[in-house]
């Protein structure tokens, strides 16, 4: 059963974590049947780190939980690694950043996944459920947030921060707008009014998205930050995955969605965003050079990521986001399984591990910030006596 | 001065399987009032911290920042989006679902009945998800026209206008999937209700060459009354609850918008569903606050409900 349990999960579609838990289950159950006779598409993979060395095998289970955002990435480093290595079992449960931290701090996780690094007073209390040791902050999921449209006539369409502010403070109520023509000179722009959508849940690509408006546009913008949207107008969506089947069933619509979500997507098209340097479209390779060129916070293995959404690097895109895991630098009980957290977490940070999350619709680290990341995981690593 | 005398019941009589019958149909009635204060008592105890250090008016505020510093929020949008949401569903489902009852007991064939009745009920068994995606994805597109037809010929009419020209994600649409939702409720139960017309009635009505509306009109109605108000509490008492389908179907936007036609609208319930999963502690506690809230208002409707109907009995004629 476990290899059927792992096909069957491989061929989820990205956003069955972000949505509901029941559908989730019955799709993995459906799927599994007919996924019987189908080989693991997780053994090339599995084979492929093998070979490279990526991937050393530690029996037994841990559990985790967290952020939804980077459940996907985590999904698929699970299936790869299980396939690998079948004595081992790693439970990753989307319950939410919030959640997930809670989990940790209270030990009942091994390690824990959040859209915003763990600091002030939840680190100090992580001190003692590390029995005395510090916990880190490890950046190891990067992704981008995509400003998708649905207008029939319009195969691209080129956005500036202030416009894009405008657009979702309901400012900009259409799509024949001057800032939007001024932009877009050679697109058949309609005389329609543009359907916005947000999400209406609590999110965390909230968060990034309103920070991002903030520091780019703060003439425009000037909402609060944070998970809850707060700008006028615009009609909600719950998750990402119905903000995108939103936008694909209404024309003259925009929304915002993480990357994965451009992967075959129907009738939405992203927004290239003008910064000053050129459009750059949302691809994982753009987004991956902001995150390499944003300034970061490193200590004894502790890494906090500060994007710098007002990028101007040639092709870097803007809306640029990175998920952590917060694990114990040491002093994790052994039931907890240190060791296998140790080498899945190495696991993950490899070429092999980073190189998987450009195929699903995340952003692969690259350059000085991966190498402060492996810097990260080798703390962990010697915790384990590994 | 009865004609019969029961016999005197002494102490000794009473056996234990009585005894223990009553006892166990006690502690049963006894359980569900604990039950009932337990659930009062958590939401209380869990909705205090997030009560004392809200900065907003939680009557008045119509924000939702429980976890921002400082927190501010209130229930003043949710509580109008519940109570206006399950308005329209009510004026939408009553009519209908006391007309397809009326018609399953007095006029329809009886095969046909039996199959319509069972129809009926059978919409009480689709998993509330079920309803959410069938009426985001396949029923909005298709009431958007008539959406953009009420505001554009109907607009005068201050909640039917719409000025933003959107027509998706709108009150109006949630109130028709919640409509058919409780569809069903209303119907079964009056249903039930209009079987339990005396025959007598009925028949001398017909009798006296009443005709059939003449007498459902003057048999039926007035003896039902009561219990089809009971039905309509309980329908209203499921659209006030409904979770997943509305968090689905409204914009879930944080205002007071009466125009049923433009995206907007938002419940307590789907509000819970939406927020929690990335809620810190302190967003808990006001999301159970709003639980706290919903509680109160559907305790107020049942009992204002029975209030009625035991008023209403003494004028009933049935008794």
């Amino acid at each position: 059963m476990p290899s059927a349990h792992q096909a069957s999960r491989r061929y989820q579609p990205r956003g069955v974590a972000v949505s509901g838990v029941g559908l989730a289950l019955s799709g993995l159950v459906l799927s599994a049947c007919g996924s019987s006779t189908t080989v693991n598409p997780a053994i090339p993979a599995a084979e492929a780190a093998m070979a490279a060395g990526d991937i050393t095998c530690i029996d037994g289970r841990i559990q985790a939980a967290g952020s939804s955002a980077q459940a996907n990435a985590i999904t698929e480093w699970v299936n790869v690694y299980q396939t690998a290595c079948p004595q081992s079992t790693i439970d990753y449960q989307p319950v939410g950043s919030g959640a997930g931290v809670e989990a940790f701090l209270s030990a009942q996780v091994s390690f824990g996944g959040t859209d915003a690094a763990v600091e002030g007073e939840d680190l100090d209390n992580a001190f003692e459920r590390c029995e005395g040791n510090p916990a880190i902050n490890i950046p190891l999921v990067g992704g981008a947030i995509a400003v998708v449209y649905h207008l029939d006539d319009v195969d691209s369409l080129v956005l500036d921060p202030s416009t894009i502010a405008g657009i979702f403070s309901s400012e900009i109520t259409r799509w024949n707008d001057p800032a939007i023509v001024a932009l877009n000179p050679d697109a058949a722009l309609p005389d329609a009014a543009i359907a916005q959508f947000h999400r209406s849940d609590s999110s965390g690509t909230t968060a990034n998205f309103s920070d991002y408006l903030e520091a780019t546009a703060p003439d425009d913008w000037d909402y609060d930050t944070g998970k809850e949207w707060t700008a006028p107008g615009g009609q909600g969506a719950r998750g990402s995955d119905q903000v995108s089947a939103s936008v694909a069933q209404t024309p003259n619509s925009i929304g915002y969605v993480e990357l994965s979500y451009l992967i075959d997507a129907i009738n939405t098209k992203p927004v290239s965003i003008d910064q000053g340097a050129g459009p750059v479209e949302p691809t994982a390779q753009n987004a991956s050079i902001t995150l390499s060129t944003s300034p970061s916070f490193t200590e004894d293995g502790n890494i906090v990521l500060d994007i710098d959404y007002t990028t101007t690097v040639p092709d870097a895109y803007p809306i640029s986001i990175v998920t952590y895991e917060i694990v114990c630098t040491a002093g994790l009980s052994d039931n907890q399984n240190p060791a296998l957290v140790a080498e899945f977490l190495t696991f993950a940070a490899s070429d092999s591990g980073q190189e998987l999350l450009g195929q699903i619709g995340y952003v692969p680290l690259s350059g000085g910030l991966l190498a402060d990341v492996r810097a990260s995981v080798g703390v962990v690593m010697q915790g384990a006596g590994r | 001065m009865s004609l019969f005398t029961p016999p005197r019941i002494t102490g000794s009589s009473v056996r234990p399987g009585d005894r223990n019958f009553r006892f166990t149909t006690t502690a049963a009635g006894i359980g569900v009032l604990g039950v009932l204060a337990a659930i009062a008592a958590f939401l209380i105890w869990q909705s205090i911290p997030a009560l004392q250090n809200n900065t907003g008016n939680v009557f008045t505020n119509q924000q939702w920042l429980p976890d921002a510093d400082p927190p501010e929020w209130g229930i003043a949008v949710l509580i109008f989006g519940t109570l206006w949401t399950s308005l329209i569903a009510m004026v939408l489902a009553v009519p209908i679902g006391i007309g397809t009852a009326l018609f399953i007991t007095f006029y329809a064939p009886r095969r046909i009945a039996r199959t319509l009745g069972f129809v009926v009920d059978l919409l009480a068994a689709v998993p509330s998800i079920i309803f959410g995606l069938w009426g985001l994805y396949y029923f909005m597109p298709q009431i958007v026209p008539a959406a953009q037809w009420l505001s554009s010929y109907l607009g005068w009419i201050p909640f039917f206008s719409n000025d933003l020209d959107l027509y998706t994600k709108s009150i109006l649409i949630a109130g028709f999937v919640l409509a058919i939702m409780i569809l069903p409720t209303v119907s079964a139960i009056s249903r039930e209700v209009f079987w339990q017309v005396p025959k007598g009635h009925i028949e001398a009505s017909l009798a006296l060459g009443a005709t059939r509306w003449e007498m459902i009109r003057m048999a039926v109605l007035p003896f039902s009354r009561p219990g089809m108000i009971s039905a309509a509490m309980l329908g209203l008492g499921r659209a006030l609850g409904e979770t997943i389908a509305v968090a689905l179907i409204l914009s879930a936007v944080f205002e007071i918008n009466w125009q049923i036609t433009e995206p907007s609208g938002n419940s307590i319930a789907a509000n819970i569903a939406l927020k929690w999963g990335e809620a810190a502690s302190n967003g808990r506690s006001a999301l159970i606050a709003t639980g706290m809230a919903l509680f109160f208002i559907t305790l107020v409707v049942n009992m204002t409900a029975r209030w009625v109907v035991n008023r209403r009995r003494d004028f009933s004629g049935a008794n």
